[in-house]
C-alpha cells in the first residue's frame, strides 16, 4: 500500500524530471531559449509566480486557498504608483505598501477564521474588492518613473549571467519557507491541520490562530510582489498581475500539492512553478499569444488537480486485480 | 473440517475451506462458515482474526484465493457486491451511511421507486411499501421523515428495511450495537428475533460478549486468520468463547488497583455550556479513577470536551493542580498537564493518513524542538519509546495510522496523550470496538496509571467497565450531574437509575 508520503515524493520526482526534460528540449530545439539573458528572463517572468507561490503552498497544505493574492499585488502596485504621484518617497512608500498586504491577508483571515467562512468564497470576494480598491485609488494611470537604482535592481541580471538580482532575495524567502513547512513545528501543525483540523484541535494545536498567520503573511507576500511587479516592469498600474493567481494555483498544484490540503512538498511546488515559466517562456519565443497561453495554464491547472486522482484510481484498481 | 451436524434445512450461504491473502498477509486460512434459515449465528474472534475479510467475501468485496462461496449449495463467484446483493446477502455496518436530505422511504428506495406513467415517481406507492417493511420489522418511523436526524439505531433499522426490500435471506450485522444505547440495542434484537422467525439467516459480529450470548445460537470463532470453531452456544460459558479467541485464558479484565487517592488534581467547579449540560462540579484525586456513566447524550462527552477546551463553556472554572484553565484553549490545558482521548478516534483521536510516529509526535510539537526546528531523533524515540511501552502491533513505525486495527489505532491515541505524561487523563469510551484482549490490556495501563498517581476521568457507556474499574461513580441525567456513587455501592441498579433519572436524588 503506497502511503502518502512515498506518493507525494514520487510526484515530487515527476514534476523535477519532467521540468529537466522541459529545459533539455527547450536548450536542443527552441532557437533563443539557452541563452543567458532570456533565461534570466525566464526566471525574472516567473519569480512573480513564485513568491507567492511560498505562501500559498503553505496555506494550500492547511487546506485554505487565497485567491485574492493577484489582486493584492495589483492594489498594492496601484497606491505605490499613486503615492509616488504625490511625491512621496519610495522608501516611504514600500513599507506603507507592505503594511497594506498585511491588512488585506489579515481581513482574508479574519473572514475565515472568525466568520467560519469558505476561504474559496471569501477570497474570490476580495479578489474583486482589492481590485476594484485598485482601480479607484490609480484610475487608468501609468506610473512609471521610479528610481533607476529600484528600477536596475527589480529588472537587472548580475553580468552577464542568467541571474536576476532579485532571485538572490528570493532564494533567502525560498529558504526560510522550506524551514518553517518542513523543519519547525509550526509547519507539521499545517499538515496535520490540512490532514484532518478536528484531530489537529484535539492535539492542542492553534488551528485558527495558525491559520490567520498564514493568511497574513500571504497578503504580505503578494505586496512584496506587487511592488517587485511595478518595479520589474516599470509600470504600476491598477491592473498589473491580473490572472496571476491562476498561475500561481496551478503551479502550486502541479508541484504535488494536494488541493484538499495534508500533503505536498515545498520543492514539488517550486519546481512546478518553474515547469510553468519554462512552458511560458517557450510560448513567447515561438510567438504564441497570451490568450493560447492563459488557455494552456487553465489545461495545466485541470490536469494536476486530475493526475494525482487518475494515478490513485488507477493503484487502487491495480491492487484489485492482483489481490 | 468437521462441523457439528445440524438438523433441519441446508445452509442458506456457506464457505468451504476459503483462503484469502493480501501481500504476505494471510488474512484467513482454510475457513468454513455455514449460515442456516431461522438461525442468529456469532462471529467471534479478536481484531486481526479475519473477521472483516470473511465478511467482505460473503459480500462480494473479495474474492477467495482457494476455496468455495456456497449458496443453496451450489458454488457461485461474486464479482462484485452488486452479485451478492442480488443474491440475497445484505451487509449492515456500524456506522450506516444514509443520504440525510432524503427521507426514509427515498432512502429505502434509492434508485428504484415504484413509478408511475410516464415515468413519474410514485410517491404513494413508495410510502406504502416502507410502511409495510416498517410493519413486517414490528417498528414505527415515519416514511416521510428525512434521515437527518436519526439516531444510529434508527439509521440502522432502515438499513435493515433496504435490505429486506431487497429480498435479503442473508444478513450480516458487523457491530451493529457498538454505537447504541441499553434500550435501543434491545429494539435492534426484536428485530433480529422477527427476521429469523421469518426465515433469514443472520450473522452477527459484536465485541460484547454478553450479547452473543443473548442473540444467537450458534458462534464462529476465528483466531489470526484460521477457523477455531464452529459450535453452538448452549452450555458455553463467557470464559470459553474467549478462551477460543485469545488462545489462552486472559488476565483479568478488570485489574483494578487499590489506591489511597491524593490532592485534588481536576477540579470542576459549577460548569455550564448553554442548553447542554449545567452547573457541573466534581473533583478527581490523583490516583483515582473516576467513573462517568450515563445514557449517549446526557452531555459526558461535552462536558470533556469543554474541560479540556475543545468547546467553550458560558459559566463555572475548571483547574488543574490549583491552576485554573483559560476558557477554550487546548494548549494551555495541554501545557497544565491535561490529556483527553476522545471520543472518535478516527475523526478526533488522529490524523489517519499520517504516520504512526507522527500522530505520536503531534503532541510533541513544543517538547520535540531544538533551537526552534523540530528534532527528529528525539521524535522518533519518543513515537518508538511509547509505541512499544503500549504494545502497538505495526509493520513500520512510518506506516499511516489507516493501516493499523481498531485495537491498535486506539493504543496510538493512548500513547499520544500518555507521552505528554499528564497529571489528569480524560478518556471518553477508551475501549469501544475494541477487542477483548485489547480492553484487558487498555484496563491495566489505566490501573497502573492511577497507581502512579495520575487522575483518571473515565467516561464509558460499557457497565461493566465503569463498575469494574471505577473507584467512584458519577451519572448525569440530560445535561446534569444526578449522583455520586461510591465503588462500594454501584451496582447496575444504581448507576443506571441515576441515569435513567429514576433515582430520587
Amino acid at each position: 500500500m503506497p502511503d502518502s508520503l512515498t506518493r507525494a515524493v514520487r510526484w515530487d520526482t515527476v514534476v523535477g524530471a519532467l521540468l529537466i526534460v522541459v529545459l533539455l528540449l527547450s536548450f536542443g530545439f527552441v532557437d533563443g531559449f539557452g541563452n543567458a539573458l532570456n533565461l534570466s528572463f525566464l526566471i525574472g517572468n516567473t519569480l512573480p509566480i513564485a513568491l507567492i507561490a511560498l505562501p500559498m503552498t503553505l496555506l494550500v497544505v492547511s487546506g485554505e486557498i487565497d485567491l485574492s493574492v493577484a489582486s493584492t499585488a495589483g492594489l498594492s502596485g496601484a497606491v505605490m504608483g499613486a503615492l509616488w504621484n504625490q511625491g512621496m518617497t519610495i522608501e516611504t512608500i514600500i513599507p506603507i505598501c507592505l503594511l497594506l498586504g498585511v491588512v488585506c491577508g489579515l481581513i482574508n483571515g479574519l473572514l475565515v477564521t472568525r466568520l467560519g467562512l469558505p476561504s474559496l468564497a471569501v477570497t474570490i470576494g476580495t479578489l474583486a474588492a482589492y481590485r476594484g480598491i485598485a482601480q479607484i485609488v490609480l484610475g487608468s494611470d501609468a506610473v512609471t518613473d521610479f528610481p533607476t537604482p529600484y528600477l536596475d535592481f527589480a529588472s537587472g541580471r548580475i553580468g552577464d549571467t542568467f541571474i536576476p538580482y532579485a532571485l538572490l532575495p528570493f532564494l533567502v524567502l525560498l529558504s526560510i519557507a522550506v524551514i518553517v513547512l518542513h523543519a519547525m513545528p509550526f509547519g507539521r501543525s499545517l499538515f496535520a491541520i490540512g490532514a484532518s483540523e478536528e484531530a489537529a484541535r484535539f492535539a492542542g494545536i492553534r488551528v485558527k490562530r495558525q491559520k490567520l498567520m498564514l493568511f497574513t503573511v500571504t497578503g504580505f507576500m503578494a505586496s512584496l510582489t506587487g511592488i517587485f511587479w511595478a518595479l520589474h516592469y516599470a509600470s504600476a498600474r491598477y491592473d498589473n498581475a491580473t490572472g496571476l493567481e491562476l498561475s500561481v494555483v496551478a503551479a502550486v498544484l502541479l508541484g504535488g500539492i494536494d488541493f484538499d490540503g495534508g500533503k505536498g512538498t515545498l520543492g514539488g511546488a517550486i519546481a512546478g512553478v518553474f515547469l510553468l515559466g519554462a512552458l511560458q517562456n517557450v510560448m513567447s519565443l515561438q510567438d504564441v499569444s497570451a490568450q493560447t497561453q492563459i488557455l494552456v495554464t487553465g489545461v495545466l491547472l485541470v490536469l494536476s488537480v486530475l493526475g494525482p486522482r487518475v494515478a490513485r484510481q488507477l493503484a487502487v484498481a491495480r491492487a484489485r486485480s492482483s489481490g | 473440517m468437521t462441523h457439528p451436524s445440524t438438523t433441519g434445512p441446508a445452509p442458506v450461504l456457506a464457505l468451504r475451506d476459503v483462503s484469502k491473502s493480501f501481500g504476505a498477509v494471510r488474512a484467513l486460512r482454510d475457513v468454513s462458515l455455514e449460515l442456516f434459515p431461522g438461525e442468529v449465528h456469532a462471529l467471534a474472534g479478536e481484531n486481526g482474526a479475519g473477521k472483516s475479510t470473511l465478511i467482505k467475501t460473503l459480500a462480494g468485496v473479495h474474492r477467495p484465493d482457494s476455496g468455495q462461496v456456497l449458496l443453496d449449495g451450489a458454488p457461485v463467484a461474486f464479482h462484485g457486491p452488486g452479485d451478492a446483493r442480488d443474491a440475497g446477502i445484505a451487509v449492515i455496518y456500524q456506522e450506516p451511511t444514509l443520504f440525510p436530505d432524503l427521507s426514509i422511504a427515498e432512502n429505502i428506495f434509492m434508485g428504484r421507486r415504484p413509478r408511475r406513467s410516464l415515468g413519474r415517481i410514485d410517491h404513494k406507492a413508495t410510502h406504502a411499501a416502507t410502511l409495510a417493511l416498517m410493519r413486517r420489522l414490528d417498528v414505527q418511523l415515519d416514511p416521510d421523515r428525512p434521515a437527518r436526524g436519526l439516531s444510529i439505531a434508527d439509521q440502522q433499522i432502515v438499513e435493515i428495511a433496504k435490505a429486506l426490500s431487497f429480498d435479503a435471506r442473508v444478513l450480516i450485522m458487523d457491530e451493529p450495537t457498538a454505537a447504541l444505547t441499553g434500550s435501543e440495542v434491545a429494539r435492534l434484537f426484536n428485530v433480529v428475533r422477527t427476521l429469523r422467525e421469518q426465515g433469514a439467516a443472520v450473522l452477527f459480529i459484536s465485541h460484547r460478549l454478553e450479547e452473543i450470548f443473548q442473540i444467537c445460537e450458534r458462534v464462529t470463532t476465528l483466531r489470526d486468520g484460521a477457523w477455531i470453531a464452529s459450535e453452538p452456544l448452549a452450555g458455553m460459558t463467557e470464559d470459553d468463547l474467549v478462551r477460543r479467541m485469545v488462545g489462552r485464558d486472559l488476565d483479568e479484565l478488570y485489574p483494578k488497583q487499590d489506591v489511597v487517592p491524593g490532592e485534588v488534581a481536576l477540579s470542576v467547579r459549577r460548569l455550564t455550556r448553554e442548553g447542554v449540560f449545567t452547573d457541573v462540579s466534581f473533583e478527581v484525586r490523583r490516583g483515582e479513577i473516576v467513573g462517568l456513566a450515563g445514557l449517549v447524550g446526557a452531555g459526558r462527552t461535552e462536558v470533556a470536551r469543554a474541560v479540556f477546551g475543545v468547546d467553550r463553556w458560558d459559566a463555572g472554572e475548571v483547574s488543574v493542580g490549583g491552576k485554573a484553565l483559560v476558557n477554550g484553549a487546548p494548549s494551555t490545558a495541554m501545557a497544565a498537564g491535561l490529556a483527553l482521548v476522545p471520543e472518535d478516534r478516527r475523526a478526533q483521536g488522529l490524523v489517519m493518513d499520517m504516520s504512526i510516529e507522527r500522530n505520536i509526535g503531534l503532541t510533541g510539537l513544543r517538547t520535540t524542538v531544538k533551537a526552534g526546528l523540530m528534532d527528529r531523533g528525539a521524535e522518533r524515540s519518543r513515537s518508538l519509546d511509547w509505541a512499544v511501552k503500549l504494545q502497538v502491533k505495526y509493520a513500520r513505525i512510518a506506516d499511516a495510522v489507516s493501516t493499523l486495527s481498531g485495537g491498535n489505532q486506539q493504543k496510538v491515541v493512548l500513547a499520544k496523550w500518555l507521552a505528554t505524561r499528564p497529571d489528569v487523563l480524560i478518556v471518553d469510551e477508551p475501549t469501544r470496538g475494541i477487542d477483548v484482549g485489547t480492553k484487558a490490556e487498555v484496563h491495566r495501563l489505566l490501573s497502573e496509571l492511577a497507581a502512579d498517581g495520575v487522575a483518571v476521568l473515565m467516561i464509558s457507556s460499557d457497565l461493566p467497565e465503569v463498575l469494574g474499574m471505577a473507584d467512584r461513580v458519577l451519572v448525569m441525567h440530560e445535561g446534569r450531574l444526578t449522583a455520586e456513587i461510591p465503588r462500594s455501592e454501584a451496582t447496575e441498579e444504581t448507576v443506571m437509575a441515576a441515569a435513567t433519572g429514576r433515582a430520587a436524588a
